[in-house]
């Protein structure tokens, strides 16, 4: 559900509900963009590679 | 045939050898699919599952591997987290229980849910108010956190190594572990926590219904701290078994005693406020509801015995067993102590969801008992079939644990 479905509702509970949820999605999101984005720009060569 | 895929340096049996080791959980495996294409053909008929008993054995299966994956994300947290080092060599094998636990939940839910194709309901028409909503969120979210944690151990093997993209990748999402480790905690709090609060809202079931503080009844902190005291004494007992089947050791002592000694605090802990939410429920609530203890007891094949054998031989005696540090040392009283406590947890998911539902409601109600269909336990079983034979296949193409080349010279020295 989004803020721009029928069953939205405008209240504190939709937003704890669903803004933690889409908190937790972003964070995981941005995590992969982020580590794919690096790996993209060590590819090209604009980063350096980090050995373990 | 298959040792360009083994990692470097140690030894693993024969391809031979594994293809029969994975014959048994194979077997499992088309037993749960036969039963869960005869559970989506022909309907939910094919279960013993009721207007009465409409959680059953799935549900006692799934609230149990939820609360035993819950080692991974309680590892997870104090690994990258709190920081401890030592926990480095045990965490890919707990993310990997934990992503067995709940992808096995998830698809067992799949089926339980009668038409799969409208699973998606619960997410686009949410019933905010709902704890299960809360709870679905939350398991299939951090299934995705789990599989996210899954992949960099996935890149790590051999041959996946050579390609340099998915090497890089792996190891740029092995650097923010941390995030996905606090997204994990945090989604896993939640979903034990819903879970058990569920059943502490149950007013009209005066055997599960309990007080709380503010919307949250005892049972949602009673079930966090009861699956992240039993989650560790899982992945224990996972490890252990793996280094006797394969006659390694694969973890050092120090990670699996760290993990112990935490498990004996958490679990003492869980014990007391257990006992004390019993106690409270015995002499408070229920006797307000116009009952008596025993009436909960008075037919059927459920008894007193269930409470003493969940709080006291596998609740107290194996707390007791791991605070004990001389005890914990050993590796029988350790297994022990581990089972003991992994029991008592399905223990208490299966008397809040099973015996729950058996005890009547009404004055002129009668007890009434479950057996589950043979498609209902193939189901169940294909889980653990899946379980072993993924953690069979994690063992031996990835590198699980980091530190075994070192733990065995002598073997590692002969394979090379």
């Amino acid at each position: 559900m989004t803020p721009f479905s029928f069953e939205w509702q405008w209240n504190v509970e939709y937003f704890i509900f669903f803004g933690f949820l889409y908190l937790a999605l972003t964070v995981v999101g941005c995590g992969l963009v982020f580590a794919g984005i690096k790996t993209a720009l060590q590819l090209m060569g604009f980063m350096r590679e980090r050995h373990f | 045939m298959d040792s360009p895929l083994i990692p470097e340096g140690v030894k693993r049996c024969s391809p031979k050898v594994f293809f029969f080791w994975t014959l048994p959980w194979i077997g499992l495996l088309l037993w749960g699919g036969v039963a869960a294409v005869l559970c989506l053909w022909k309907g939910l008929n094919q279960t013993n599952m009721s207007n009465i008993f409409a959680f059953a054995l799935w549900i006692v299966f799934d609230l149990g591997l939820i609360a035993l994956g819950a080692g991974a994300f309680f590892t997870g947290f104090l690994t990258y987290i709190i920081g401890r080092k030592e926990l480095k060599n045990i965490i890919n094998a707990a993310v990997i229980i934990g992503f067995i636990c709940y992808s096995g939940a998830v698809a067992m839910l799949g089926i339980d849910i009668g038409q799969p194709i409208r699973g998606w309901f619960i997410f686009w028409h949410a019933n905010i108010h709902s704890m299960l909503v809360e709870v679905s969120f939350c398991i299939t979210c951090y299934l995705g956190v789990l599989a996210v944690e899954f992949i960099p151990i996935i890149l790590e093997n051999r041959k996946i190594q050579e390609v340099k993209e998915l090497r890089l990748f792996g190891h740029n999402l092995h650097e923010i572990m941390a995030v996905f480790a606090a997204t994990g905690t945090f989604l896993s709090f939640f979903h034990q926590g819903s879970l058990g609060g569920m059943f502490g809202v149950m007013y009209a079931r005066p055997f599960a219904a309990r007080g709380g503080f503010y919307i949250w009844p005892w049972t949602f902190f009673l079930f966090i701290l009861s699956a992240i005291a039993v989650g560790p004494c899982f992945t224990i007992l996972c490890t252990r078994l793996t280094e006797a089947i394969s006659r390694k050791k694969l973890v050092p002592d120090n990670a699996i005693q760290l993990l112990a000694k935490i498990s004996a605090w958490l679990l003492s802990a869980y014990m007391v406020l257990k006992i004390l939410d019993t106690l409270v429920w015995m002499y408070g609530s229920v006797p307000r509801e116009g009952l008596t203890f025993m009436d909960f007891f008075r037919q059927g094949p459920y008894g007193v015995w269930m409470l003493v054998v969940e709080i006291i031989i596998c609740g107290i005696i194996p707390a007791i067993i791991l605070m004990i540090p001389n005890a914990r040392k050993q590796q029988g009283w350790l297994i022990t102590a581990s089972l003991l406590a992994c029991t008592g947890i399905v223990l208490n998911r299966f008397m809040f969801i099973i015996v729950t539902l058996a005890i009547p409601v009404m004055p002129f109600g009668r007890f009434w008992s479950y057996l589950p269909t043979w498609q209902e336990w193939g189901l169940s079983l294909a889980i653990i079939g899946y379980g072993i034979l993924l953690f069979s296949l994690a063992y031996r193409y990835l590198p699980v644990f980091p530190k075994e080349s070192e733990l065995n010279p002598a073997l590692e020295t002969r394979a090379t």
